[in-house]
């Protein structure tokens, strides 16, 4: 046996393990940062299909279907499950009258896998883009007249919310983004009915966006605002801040002095 | 003990007549006005803060009318319809009336016009709470007897005639919250039998909204209403003036005298620098707090409507009424009789307000005390009296809180069905709850009082006897405290007449007599009287044998 | 010693302890403690310096007042913790103003609590009730009146006098007659009519059917509301047609109030509530609910919108559309009841 008796394709061989175990190592790492374009709407849908079906198939059916426990997701649009999953609202964390809006259980990317995956089972509104949501040429006042008309009635006319039937409610929604309320105008989340883009138009709900902004500053000229729940708590205010202010002065005046 | 005497009036105070004397010499050269003048400035008001509840309305009224007429100076009360192009942005280009357009550059246009608004506004809610304790602190005092009944009446007047005063003037700004308000009333007043129609259209001029009723509004909330007030509020006034106040039962004070201390200067010092704190108190918060933000809610049109529409407080109650109300409605031939309206909005207010108004006499009836009475009632001592009104109070507030249902609801994540439902039954259910619950704690506090009387009060100093016994020492309750307690007048309810009298004739009244003594019995039920002199002499002798038997030979036991 | 009181050491209206009226024990009067500034001179002299202090302060605080009406422009925001963003000028002579006021009130009270003298005095009370030889002389005066005026004995003149009388304020409420029109028809009839365009409400826009979405809410009038002018009622008619359209499946419309008044699962009601008027438009669409948001008045719109809670009694008008020939929903008919609340001759 001589030291220099080496198969002459062993330097070949050796070559292509090490270059085959490290395209494979980096494939294996790289696909999971980064998902090939080629093959990302693909991968977004099946994923989005695998997360519905461990996370929300049990209340909305196999082929989200609908039953008893949920409604149908058919033709409910990405922008409604964008708005459910984004706000936290889905997957209901305990069966009740309202889904309350909480921390998100499933992180963006998997919340566009969701919307991406439900988008396909039937034609509904899309995720609204930045264009949609730029409210630098809104109306502020026309947007005034448009929330004051069509949704002061269930959230208040300063937004903060109200009580519908049967323990459910609209919600507050001085801390909602642009795109959630674009998303619950087109999608009619729970109670909330539909605004479809014909009757309020992508404008219109600019304007609205903008002037719920606008309310959002919490712009208070005359001072704090009590919550801007209306008389309720100013007449609460009232009993136990201020007639209880002037009723420890009479007490005082009327007390003999040491 | 005798006390020391107020100042009178020094050999340098002769020469003050002299000296100040130009403007009282003038008004008495015409008038005689030294003998009223010096009567006034000497008489004698009796301190208690309670009092002085009855003050904070007065001075919310003067506040109100000097606010207010800051307010007409800017204010529009017209409903031509004009294009807002004020400074407040998000409305510009919207078409309004001219109330609330006007009341839009108040509030951002005219310097310290928001503060007006809110000081008037504060002052209103103010003035409302204020006559309504100040009501229950007469109430509950037993004020309202003879001879104050008329007094009563004025006050209850005054109730309503505030409660007009707001509605109306909360209305003017013409914006959406208040806006709402009006349609409501005027489906309450369309819905009255017979002349509703008529009575809507004429006050409106025409169908819901017309472009009438803000002027009227205006009227009756600048001029009819205040001047009612105005006249009402002098008599009221010169009444407590001239029947003298009344006073709590306590040391030197009895049915013939008022104890406490003069107009000039103290009260002059006292009630004024109350007014100044009850003005300032509204100013700092009309500074600091927010109310009726008119552009949020925009003005107001008939298609429109915000969640959580609530009337301003004092309504709070009569809107609760309509919300809880079963939806009963007659159709008879051809006319409509809206029961679920006329009750809650109507019936309800009608027979509150008339039962207080007339209370004074259904008590005097009930009881048959027919005596003068300016020292007032513990409510403790007039069980009766305080459970009526404590159930009276409890139907209020049912109402009050059922008027914010909604706002609860959205609050607290709680179902305003329920909510409505619940307080149907609460209704009814709770005030004779709440009638039994105060005589009980009424005749508790009696028990208590009589105890002290004979007992003293517990020191919480316990003694040891050599017998092993422990005994706690008491201490006699102080001679103000003995007083107040010993206040109680004595009560004579009505003699149960007789059916037939000494010739066996039957009396033909007396079935109605006899109802009528057995209701004076069960008001006065549950008065305990107070214990007589020889009873507390008694006491207070085995107190201190007692006491002097278990100090000799013993140890004291410190103990708290 | 008090000038009210009795020899023997009562109060004024007591006899041995015991109130001359009602009877109950009355104890003579405390015994008058003296405060610190009664006797000690300092404490007086503190006691006026803190009255001083707080006159003063409020006036400063009126020169606070009227130097921040005029530097503070009245658009300037600011932000303070607790209050929140809060109009500058406002806030600073609220304050100013606030504080000027409060501190006369509270240095007048100080003054008096502390430096007036408290000593309790008493005053009687004079009787109410007048003598009876008083109440006889009112009594003879008013008798020589009426005897002098001859009212009594003179039958034709008290009795025209008081059908005069009784007649004289008629006119006051005659008066009254031209402040509104007779309700006529005016609350059986809304401008709705055959043919009529429903437009979107604040932005006017004829509908297309196929633009309402299954579960969907449009505010609408009627098209011919903008040819109202403000000054002839338009607001009086946007109150009585004022509707809303809603959408669902047809299979879920339980009933109507009309046959075919649908057009393909979309419905219009009026928007005016049955009970006090308020528009309503709180719709709940996954269980077809219309809900008052004034007296929670509930409307079943699956349901020809029948009442299911609260105090309305009538269930809510429903309007029969249909679509034109471009396929603009339009109404088939005005309304076939008054809508809005109930009157008495409403039927």
């Amino acid at each position: 046996m001589a030291l220099n008796k080496r198969h002459p394709a062993a330097l070949f061989a050796v070559l292509a393990v090490a270059l085959g175990t490290t395209g494979v190592a980096y494939a294996a790492v790289s696909n999971q940062t980064t998902p090939k374009v080629a093959t990302q709407s693909e991968t977004q849908v099946e994923q989005g299909k695998q997360l519905f079906l461990e996370g929300c198939s049990s209340c909305h059916g196999l082929a989200a279907q609908g039953g008893s426990d949920g409604p149908s997701l058919i033709g409910v649009g990405a922008a409604s499950v964008d708005f459910q999953v984004g706000t936290g609202r889905m997957p209901l964390a305990a069966p009740g009258v309202q889904a309350m809006a909480s921390m998100p259980s499933y992180n963006p990317e998997e919340t566009a896998a969701l919307a991406a995956f439900i988008a396909t089972l039937g034609i509904g509104p899309a995720i609204p883009t930045q264009e949609m949501l730029d409210t630098s040429d809104a109306e502020l006042a026309l947007g005034g007249e448009l929330f004051r008309t069509n949704c002061a009635q269930c959230h208040g006319a300063s937004g903060t919310g109200g009580a519908l039937s049967q323990g459910r409610m609209a919600p507050n929604l001085m801390g909602s983004d642009a795109k959630y309320l674009y998303e619950a105008m087109i999608s009619g989340p729970q109670s909330m009915p539909l605004f479809s883009d014909q009757t309020l138009t992508e404008q219109d709900k600019k304007d609205i966006i903008a002037y719920v902004q606008e309310l959002q500053k919490n712009i208070s000229p005359g001072g704090a605002t009590l919550g801007r729940l209306g008389p309720v708590t100013e007449g609460l205010f009232l009993f136990i801040v201020g007639l209880g202010v002037l009723i420890v002065s009479a007490v005082w005046i009327g007390a003999k002095s040491k | 003990m005798s006390t020391t005497q107020d100042s009178v009036a020094t050999p340098a105070n002769t020469n003050a007549a002299g000296k100040n004397g130009g403007v009282a010499t003038f008004i008495d050269d015409r008038l005689a006005s030294a003998n009223f003048t010096k009567r006034l400035l000497d008489k004698v008001f009796p301190d208690h803060w309670s009092f002085m509840l009855g003050e904070i309305a007065l001075y919310s009224f003067i506040i109100l009318l000097l606010s207010g007429t800051y307010l007409t100076l800017w204010y529009n009360p017209s409903m031509t319809e004009v294009v807002y192009n004020g400074s407040y942005v998000p409305l510009k280009g919207v078409k309004m009336s001219e109330a609330f357009s006007s009341t839009l550059a108040i509030s951002f246009d005219v310097r310290g016009g928001l503060l007006l608004r809110q000081i008037h506004h504060w002052a209103a809610l103010f003035f409302v709470a204020a006559i309504s304790v100040h009501l229950l602190r007469v109430f509950f005092t037993g004020a309202f007897r003879k001879p104050r009944e008329i007094n009563w009446v004025i006050g209850t007047l005054l109730l309503v005639l505030a409660l007009l005063e707001g509605f109306s003037g909360y209305s003017l700004p013409d914006d959406l919250l208040s806006g709402t308000g009006l349609r409501i009333a005027q489906g309450i007043i369309q819905a009255i039998p017979l002349v509703g129609t008529y009575v809507a259209m004429f006050l409106f001029g025409g169908e819901f909204p017309g472009t009438d009723i803000m002027g009227r509004l205006y009227s009756i909330h600048i001029l009819l209403i205040p001047g009612l007030l105005l006249g009402l509020i002098t008599v009221h006034l010169i009444m407590v003036f001239y029947q003298k106040h009344t006073q709590f039962p306590g040391p030197g004070r009895t049915e013939s005298n008022v104890v406490g201390f003069r107009l000039f200067p103290i009260y002059m010092a006292k009630a004024g620098g109350f007014f100044f704190v009850v003005f300032g108190i509204t100013v700092l918060i009309a500074a600091f707090v927010t109310i009726n933000p008119i552009w949020l809610y925009g003005p107001y049109t008939p298609s429109q409507v915000t969640a959580g529409s609530q009337p301003d407080w004092y309504i709070g109650w009569l809107d609760g009424a309509v919300r809880l109300m079963p939806n009963l409605e007659t159709s008879l031939l051809g006319y409509t009789i809206s029961w679920n309206i006329i009750v809650p909005a109507l019936v309800v207010p009608g027979i509150m307000f008339t039962a207080l108004g007339l209370y004074p006499w259904i008590e005097a009836w009930a009881t048959g005390d027919k005596r003068e009475h300016h020292l007032l009632d513990r409510p403790r001592n007039a069980p009766t009296r305080t459970g009526l009104g404590v159930m009276a109070l409890t139907f209020y507030m049912i109402l009050q809180i059922a008027g914010g249902n909604d706002v609860i609801a959205a609050a607290f994540n709680l179902s305003i069905n329920s909510m409505t439902w619940t307080f149907r039954f609460l209704l009814f259910a709770l005030p004779p709850i709440a009638f039994v619950i105060t005589k009980r704690i009424c005749l508790g506090l009696q028990r208590r009082d009589n105890d002290k009387l004979l007992h003293g009060y517990e020191t919480g100093r316990v003694l040891r006897l050599p017998s092993g016994e422990f005994l706690e020492i008491h201490e006699p309750i102080g001679d103000a405290e003995k007083a107040m307690i010993l206040g109680k007048a004595d009560v004579i309810p009505l003699e149960l007449p007789a059916a037939v009298d000494a010739n066996g004739v039957r009396n033909p009244k007396a079935a109605k007599s006899i109802m009528r003594a057995k209701l004076s019995r069960w008001y006065y039920s549950d008065v305990i009287p107070t214990p007589t002199d020889e009873e507390m002499l008694e006491s207070a002798n085995h107190a201190e044998h007692e006491l002097h038997a278990a100090q000799s030979n013993t140890k004291e036991i410190a103990n708290h | 010693m008090n000038e009210l009181e009795h020899p023997t050491g009562d109060p004024y209206g007591a006899k041995d302890g015991k109130d001359l009226v009602s009877g109950i024990t009355v104890f003579p009067m405390e015994p008058h403690v003296l405060r610190k500034a009664d006797i000690d001179p300092r404490a007086a002299r503190r006691a006026e310096r803190q009255v001083a202090a707080m006159f003063t302060t409020s006036s400063l605080m009126i020169i606070l007042f009227i130097v921040a009406f005029v530097v503070i422009p009245n658009t300037t925001i600011i932000t303070v913790p607790v209050i929140g963003t809060v109009n500058a000028n406002h806030l600073a002579t609220g304050f100013a103003f606030g504080m000027a006021i409060l501190l006369i009130g509270i240095g007048a009270i100080h003054w008096a609590k502390k430096l007036m003298p408290d000593v309790e005095v008493t005053q009687d009370r004079h009787s109410l009730t007048s003598r009876d030889d008083e109440r006889q002389a009112v009594a003879e005066s008013f008798a020589r009146g009426k005897a002098e005026s001859g009212f009594g004995e003179r039958k034709i003149i008290r009795r025209s006098l008081l059908g005069a009388l009784a007649l004289f304020p008629v006119p006051l409420i005659v008066l009254l007659r031209d402040l509104g029109p007779l309700p006529g028809t005016r609350l059986r009839e809304t401008i709705w009519d055959k043919g009529i365009h429903l437009v979107t409400d604040a932005t006017y826009r004829k509908i297309k059917a196929s633009d309402v979405p299954l579960g969907g809410l449009i505010n609408a009038v009627p098209e011919n509301l903008l040819e109202i002018e403000h000054d002839e009622g338009t607001l009086n008619q946007r109150g009585k047609a004022s509707i809303i359209i809603v959408r669902m499946d047809p299979a879920e419309i339980v009933s109507q109030q009309g046959e075919t008044w649908d057009y393909q699962g979309i419905l219009a009601f009026s928007k005016i509530c049955t009970h006090l008027g308020c528009p309503t438009s709180l719709y709940q669409q996954r269980t077809h609910h219309l809900l008052c948001p004034c007296h929670q008045s509930t409307f079943d719109l699956s349901d020809s919108g029948n009442v299911v809670f609260g105090p309305a009694a009538r269930r809510m008008p429903q309007l029969a559309i249909t679509v034109d020939s471009e396929g603009y929903l339009v109404a088939q008919s005005g309304f076939d009841q008054p809508v809005g609340p109930s009157f008495w001759e409403r039927g």
